[in-house]
Order: structure tokens, then sequence, then C-alpha cells
């Protein structure tokens, strides 16, 4: 037991891949160079697949480092490269005193949500390792086409659209 | 393991992105910003699906689709940046004031 929390593997690795979070997106924010903040989100996103997997849905992991620390981080780098005539020193941020009231508006909400996160009772019944009888892929499968079918068809229309805007919007105009 | 770590976690997380969209100037941080707290929302998504009180597979199902608006999101942002950039030559936040009273 350490401060009344029990030493398992499961709060060890919990423990570990939110060090490796916090501590990326902290550096993704204090970094100089945009580059660095690019790998630093990398970061971010293999730790939150990593509590995916944690929380048993392993699918949604994978899903995550495909999508995310593959395909989304290459497309910022990329973006990057595309916009940063040489100096690829990241500007400062607006100013001081603003950075500085930001800084202190987010942490009284940070701290008003840890508190209220901590004073509720939550409705748990048991804290199952494994809650799903099934894998948890034939049960997404299951839910999104038997259930969500219209979301699903709805998602995929959105996905064609922003596809087609993204191109209109980002060809050359002559 | 019970569920407020997790929901701690996603809320430090949607913190750091909220600070970093705030106060950034370059328009990509502030986008990959707007994913840190879209990966927090999935977590705490993730994370009432599997400790609720009838574990039910929706979260992860709303986790994807929330996945597929993001990408759709960063699509049509990195194609307005894109188009900025060509038409003012920067992609700085200040800069972006043609719409502004």
């Amino acid at each position: 037991m350490l401060f009344g929390i029990p030493i398992t593997g499961e709060t060890v690795s919990f423990f570990l891949l939110a060090l490796i979070i916090i501590v990326s997106g902290v550096m993704l924010l204090t970094l100089d160079k945009v580059m660095h903040m690019a790998l630093a989100l990398g970061g971010v996103f293999l730790g939150v697949a990593g509590i995916f997997i944690l929380l048993g849905s392993d699918f949604l992991g994978m899903v995550q480092i495909l999508i995310y620390a593959g395909a989304i981080t290459i497309l910022m780098v990329f973006a990057l490269m595309l916009t940063q005539k040489g100096d690829d020193t990241s500007s400062p941020p607006t100013s001081g005193v603003r950075a500085i009231f930001t800084l202190l508006g987010v942490v009284v909400f940070a701290v008003t949500v840890l508190l209220v996160i901590r004073s509720t009772s939550w409705p748990v019944n048991r804290p199952a390792v494994e809650p799903f009888a099934k894998p948890t892929v034939t049960l997404i499968a299951n839910a999104m086409f038997h259930t969500y079918t219209v979301p699903f068809e709805l998602v995929s229309l959105i996905l064609t659209a922003a596809l087609v805007g993204a191109v209109v919007i980002a060809k050359k105009e002559d | 393991m019970a569920l407020q770590p997790f929901l701690a976690l996603g809320a430090i997380l949607f913190c750091i992105g909220l600070f970093g969209a705030l106060t950034k100037r370059n328009l990509i941080i502030v986008l990959i910003s707007i994913e840190l707290m879209l990966n927090a929302a999935n977590i705490n998504l993730v994370a009432f699906s599997h400790f609720g009180v009838t574990p039910h597979v929706g979260g992860q199902v709303y986790a994807l689709f929330n996945m597929a608006i993001a990408a759709a999101e960063v699509a049509v942002g990195l194609a307005i940046l894109l188009s900025f950039f060509r038409a003012r030559n920067s992609a700085d936040v200040k800069d972006v004031n043609l719409m502004k009273w």
C-alpha cells in the first residue's frame, strides 16, 4: 500500500502511463522548436493508447495508435514543414500578463474539476479487470452495425464532406 | 483500480490542452492542443464504459465516432491553414484578422 493505493501491476502501469502523458503534454507546451512539439504530441497519443488498452478496450487502443500516433502526428509534421519558413522556433506566447492570467484561470478550473471528481460518489458496481464477456471487437461491431447504424452512416457522410471540403479549400485558386 | 484516477487524468490532460489552445500563437500548435482536449474526452468515455454500473461498449463506440469527427476537423483545419498561409505568408494567430470587427 502506498498512499492508500494498492500496488498492483495495474496501478503501476496506470501511473507510468499517466506520467508519460502529463510529461509529454507539459513538454509540448514548453519546448522551443515546433518539430519537437510534434514529437511530444506522439508521446501523448501513445500514452493515451496505453490507457485505452489498460481499460480493456484493446481495439480502441490500436485505432488510437493507427490514427492519432500514426496519421495525425505525421499530418501535423507535414503542415509544420510546409508553413515554417526556415525558423522552426515557435513564436513566444501572446504576452506575459495574459499568459499568467490564462494559467491562473486554467489552474482554478482544473482544481475545481479535480475536487468535484474527488467528492462525487460514482456509482461503480465492481472494479472488474475484464468487464466485457466477449472480445471488444465483436461487441463494437455489433453495437456499431446494429444499434448505431444511422450515426455510423452520418459519420461516413461527414468524412466525405470534410474530404471534399478540404480539397476545395486547399486548392490553388487560379 | 477505481474510476477517479482516470477521470483526474482526463481533466489534467484537458487543462493542458486548454492552456495551449488559449496561449500559443502558432495555428498548428493550437490545432494540436484541441486534439489533446478531444483525447481527454475519449479517456473519460472509455473509463465510463469500463467502470459503469453496467459495463457497456457504447462508450467505446462513441469514442470511435469522436475520433472520426476529430480526423475530419484536422483535415479541414489544415486545409484552412494552408490556404491562409498561401494568402498571408504567415501561420500566426495574430494575423488571422480578416473577419475581425
